[in-house]
């Protein structure tokens, strides 16, 4: 019942971020972006909003949504981490790291801690290649990842 | 006599893979040693199809823009590197195409490869109907071997069948999505191609599909990952049409299984007019196609015409005439000789006790021409009077008025196709995404091109939800100033010089022009002080004008909105007067168009059907008109004009009228002030109603013939442009007569000797009497598919556009509308404005679609009220509520939208218990007598249920439904 004034805040909120950014050239994603900033993730009660003002279909917002895994649809941990999983750092051992991190969180990719701390995601691809095997911690890239770094991570996000 | 004795087993259209070009340069290419040529922006794909080269194809189809994504279409293109789409690669001159090579093979095979390792229960064990495009394409490219497995990751293992509960589940398997009342989302069949949701955008125009996520992820689902039934999906059809597998599939073809024969024929719902293929299976019909070849509908549909069909199978249609004393005893079933002969000795009693002229005949709109042409000969002929009218009364009839004084023609100006070169369209008192949908798409798919949306309406259209659309304008005027509006309108158009005077010069009565232009520029008729009538801002109506007088080719279309008033007739003049001032009329992307309701009714007003109109508008004043008919009938005919409806009505309650037949048509149900019909009809002593079912009208007949649908018959339709389009009989009647054998009977049994054999000489009867049809003939029709009047010498193949050289009349002539406000007038006990319409899933008073599944749509009628006039008074939503206007009452549920304006609100009249006509009033057009549907005042209060007047009601129809031998009456 809790939900009902909340949904009401979520639209109001989502109707102001339109507001400002609706003049944009294309602005759906630069909107998408903004309410993740605003929200944390993007709530599926935002996407009529922004469908009817931007005069496209719930079911356009919903596949643009859909096809940028950056964009949330549940709120993150209070940390977000990102282990990369592509093609230089898979010949860097980025799966055994990748393994190693699932284990010592208890979570696997996709998946948000219980307590809250941490959502881990793989990511395609940081740039870092000369670097492998990179990841990113609440926005700050960390290269050549090996046990030590995974043991502060670890450190970090649990605290 | 069969006109088509070889009618063609199963139909199918040939697909192009992509849209035709319209370019008129052509290009000469090769494509396997063949030469082709075509118009410049053909792709390759539909080139090599046009050449007699199928290239296989899994993501193209020709209602779609090419897309690329499937890459089975690759050719070779001598001279260039890779493997082309042929989809995406236009031709060029002296191209040399190859599709056919052992690298294209091995390319096309691993690609279906790929698909059918993800496809459910591997690809050599057909799922759905084994028939689809993807089996056809599979064959085509030759596919041996599969090396991936048939364990996807989107279905079930295949260990046991497709469906939960065999096999077990894996990680993307979605269930099916049988929401729909009319087809089946199967997602472990569906191979991503996006034709789906590319004709859900392209086509209709709603969006309401999508691609989900992203990779292997990507899945199509509707609206935000809902149900089919539950997203914004209309239920066109369209998605179902595009699927090259058997994803989306019609339940009718899974149960029943493939169609073996079909018949193009012409839908029987609105006045679009849209051509389909029946497909037939036995004597069943399992799938209604849109025709591709259609010149009105273009291979699209709605949710009406593509799957509401099932009432020609309901039980409720009557099958044998019956019989009856009086009303109140239950119906006797009788043969059809019997029925007949009763009809005639009471006819011919009551003309002898009464005299000539009482009694009448109602035509219907929804039957073909030729049955309608044979029931005012009836009337003419067998009757020896004028008493013949149509429903067309209670709508368009000042259409006919209207245009008929300003431009000299009853009928719309433009073909439907012409709204493709609208750069300013302006919608009043019409709502054509819901009543006439498949034009709605088309007029979507042009204001998505960029065209400008003007519509004047009480209420906020769906066609102002358009996604897409940008610049739309909405006047929201008060029920019952369209005058007001159109004069404010037009006083500035002349009185800031927006006006086109070369053409009215060239094309009008000058003098008429300076008349119409001194009375529109006088003070009281600017926006200013009209907006005080309109409740609109004034200069939201002086930018709406000057949009339209220069923003291009501007295009009018209306509807019910606009005739059903007071000043019906006026406004029809008040939008010809601004089409011609502003030059808009005579050539493509302009003019007026009048949006029919019903399939027939500008048939129906073809034919004859008014009281004091021979076929072909032709007054019966007019001797010579007379004389053509008196020669080939043999009769002497009546020069006074007869009986309109209300009229027939009031002479039954005076005792002068007292025998009827009505086909196809409910009057108790359409018309204007129900207990005043009531009254009329129950004073009548012999009613002969015609129809499919115990229809409204029927509680108050005599006698019932059953009616044949339009899948048993065979003759014309002529759509809202004008345009007349071929039914063929597909099935057998089912009441073994269609409808003009039965009038024909009728009329046999009155003395009349008429051997008509085949409508086609019905048709060559009418050709050879009425000049605007003098060119028409079956033989005619079916070789161009369809023809719009005038069809003669001048005209052999018809007239698409209309007043082209110059306006019909001879000059165009400007009429004064001065706004006399209604006298239905809103006070402190009526305080709020009623106006009606229609939705998309039903079909005016529903006695067809309330018999399908398409009541899962809209179960009830309700009434929109304004948030503020429902909190006024204490109504929530989906309260009952009790609508009392000074003619009656009625009770229904409210629905709270800020759709309507403050002070209005709305109904839909689609079910009988609803009786939304019973607050109507009998006002009605001053020139015409077409009721004032639009304009009632009326009070709105919280209710507990039902009024006195609905349970009496019931009471009666259950008492004047029985039929003896039978335990429930029917409905």
């Amino acid at each position: 019942m809790a939900m009902q004034p909340a949904g009401t805040d979520i639209e109001r909120r989502t109707a102001s971020v339109i507001a400002d950014m609706k003049g944009l050239e294309g602005p759906l994603l630069p909107i998408l972006h903004q309410l993740q900033d605003e929200f944390g993730y993007v709530p599926a009660q935002s996407l009529p909003v922004i469908a009817e003002a931007l005069r496209m279909s719930r079911a356009e917002v919903h596949g643009v949504v859909t096809f940028y895994h950056d964009y949330r649809r549940q709120p993150a941990g209070r940390h977000v981490l990102k282990l990369c999983q592509a093609e230089a750092c898979q010949s860097m051992g980025s799966d055994r790291i990748a393994e190693k991190v699932k284990q010592a969180l208890g979570i696997g990719f996709h998946e948000t801690a219980r307590d809250g701390s941490v959502t881990l995601e793989p990511v395609y691809c940081l740039g870092l290649c000369a670097c492998s095997p990179s990841a990113m911690l609440d926005g700050e890239v960390i290269g050549r990842v090996d046990d030590e770094t995974i043991e502060e991570i670890v450190e970090a996000v649990r605290t | 006599m069969n006109i088509k004795a070889d009618i063609p087993a199963f139909i199918e259209e040939i697909d192009y893979g992509t849209p035709a070009s319209a370019a008129e340069k052509t290009v000469t290419l090769t494509v396997d040693g063949r030469s082709v040529t075509v118009p410049e922006g053909t792709s390759i794909m539909r080139a090599a199809m046009e050449g007699g080269v199928e290239i296989p194809k899994l993501c193209a189809t020709d209602m779609l823009d090419s897309f690329g994504s499937c890459r089975v279409c690759l050719v070779e293109i001598d001279g260039r590197a890779g493997t082309p789409a042929s989809c995406t690669t236009p031709v060029g001159e002296g191209m040399v195409v190859h599709t056919q090579s052992e690298r294209l093979s091995a390319i096309r095979r691993g690609v279906m490869e790929l698909y059918v390792s993800d496809h459910p229960e591997g690809w050599n064990e057909k799922a759905g109907t084994g028939a689809s495009e993807f089996d056809h394409v599979a064959a085509m490219v030759g596919l041996a071997e599969n090396r991936y497995g048939v364990e996807g990751r989107n279905h079930v293992k295949p260990d046991g069948g497709v469906a939960p509960g065999h096999g077990s589940l894996t990680v993307d398997y979605l269930a099916r999505d049988e929401s729909n009342p009319y087809f089946t989302y199967d997602p472990a069949q569906c191979i991503v191609c996006s034709r789906c949701v590319r004709a859900c955008e392209e086509v209709q125009g709603t969006f309401a599909l999508t691609i989900e996520g992203r990779g292997f992820e990507s899945r199509m689902v509707p609206g935000m990952h809902e149900d089919f039934l539950g997203s914004e999906c209309v239920s066109c059809g369209a998605c179902v049409q595009a699927c090259p597998t058997d994803a989306l599939r019609e339940k009718s073809v899974l149960e029943k299984g493939l169609p073996e024969r079909s018949v193009v024929t012409t839908c029987a719902y609105c006045g679009v007019g849209c051509n389909f293929k029946a497909e037939v299976k036995g004597d069943e019909v399992v799938r209604m196609m849109p025709y591709k070849a259609g010149k009105a509908n273009h291979g699209h549909s709605c949710v009406k015409g593509r799957f509401a069909y099932g009432y020609a199978t309901h039980r409720d249609r009557i099958l044998s005439p019956m019989l009856r004393e009086k009303i109140t005893d239950p119906w006797r079933e009788v043969t059809w000789e019997e029925a007949l002969s009763h009809i005639a000795s009471e006819f011919r009693r009551i003309q002898y006790q009464y005299g000539r002229g009482s009694i009448g005949g109602i035509t219907s709109s929804r039957c073909t021409n030729e049955e309608t042409y044979l029931v005012q000969k009836l009337v003419r002929q067998g009757f020896g009077n004028n008493n013949v009218d149509t429903c067309a009364r209670v709508c368009h009839s000042p259409t006919g008025y209207g245009l008929n004084s300003t431009l000299g023609t009853s009928a719309g100006t433009q073909d439907f196709d012409s709204v493709d070169e609208a750069d300013v369209i302006v919608v009043i008192g019409a709502n054509p995404t819901d009543a006439h949908p498949v034009f709605g798409s088309r007029m979507r798919r042009r204001l998505r091109e960029g065209a400008k949306l003007i519509v004047i309406d009480p209420r906020r259209t769906d066609l102002l939800n358009s996604v897409h659309v940008n610049s739309m304008l909405h006047l929201p005027l008060k029920p019952g100033t369209n005058v007001a509006m159109l004069t404010a309108l037009a006083h500035v158009v002349v009185t800031e010089k927006l006006y086109n005077e070369d053409y009215i010069r060239e094309r009008c009565d000058w003098d008429a022009f300076q008349d119409w232009a001194e009375f529109v520029s006088e003070a009281h008729n600017s926006p200013e002080e009209l907006a005080k009538s309109c409740g609109v801002d004034a200069e939201a109506i002086r930018e709406a004008a000057r949009i339209y007088a220069t923003g291009g080719n501007a295009a009018i279309y209306y509807g019910l909105g606009v005739t059903e008033h007071s000043q019906g007739s006026t406004a029809v003049m008040a939008i010809a007067n601004l089409a011609m001032a502003t030059g808009n009329i005579g050539r493509r992307g302009v003019g007026v168009n009048p949006l029919r309701g019903q399939n027939n009714v500008q048939g129906s007003c073809d034919m004859g059907s008014f009281p004091h109109e021979f076929p072909g508008y032709r007054h019966v004043a007019i001797d010579s008109v007379r004389k053509i008919y008196e020669d080939l009938w043999g009769v002497k005919l009546d020069s006074e004009p007869g009986l309109r409806i209300p009229n027939m009505l009031d002479a039954a309650v005076e005792g002068t009228f007292m025998g009827i037949y009505i086909q196809g048509e409910d009057i108790l149900q359409s018309d204007p002030d129900t207990r005043h019909v009531a009254a009329g009809l129950e004073a009548m002593e012999c009613v002969v109603v015609h129809d499919l079912f115990l229809n409204e009208t029927a509680r108050y007949a005599h006698v019932f013939l059953p009616g044949s649908t339009f899948l048993e018959k065979d003759g014309t339709f002529i759509n809202a442009e004008r345009r007349i389009n071929m039914v063929r009989k597909v099935i057998e009647p089912k009441a073994r007569y269609s409808d003009w054998e039965a009038t024909q009977k009728l009329a046999r049994v009155l003395g009349l000797d008429w051997n008509y054999t085949h409508p086609s000489q019905i048709m060559d009867e009418i050709a050879a009497t009425t000049p605007t049809f003098a060119g028409v003939s079956y033989a005619l029709l079916d070789r161009e598919g369809s023809v719009q009047w005038p069809c003669n010498e001048k005209a052999p193949l018809g007239t698409p556009i209309m007043h082209v050289d110059a306006i019909v009349r001879g000059k165009g002539n400007f009429v004064r509308t001065e706004y006399v406000a209604t006298d239905e007038k809103t006070g402190p006990r009526f305080p709020l404005l009623l106006t009606t319409g229609r939705i998309l899933s039903q079909y005016n008073v529903g006695a067809q679609t309330r018999r399908t599944e398409n009541v899962v749509w809209h179960a009830e009628d309700r009434l929109e009220i304004h948030p503020h006039d429902a909190e006024q008074r204490g109504i929530r939503d989906g309260d009952w509520v009790r609508l009392r206007s000074r003619a009656g009452e009625t009770t229904l549920r409210a629905l709270i939208t800020d759709r309507v304006a403050p002070g209005v609100v709305y109904t839909t009249f689609h079910h009988p218990d609803t009786q939304a006509n019973v607050v109507t009033t009998d006002f009605s057009d001053w020139a015409t007598n077409c009721p004032e549907y639009k304009v009632t005042a009326v009070q709105v209060s919280p209710s507990n249920g039902p009024t006195e007047w609905q349970r009496d009601y019931e009471e009666l129809s259950r008492k004047t439904r029985r039929i003896k031998g039978h335990l429930e009456a029917a409905e």
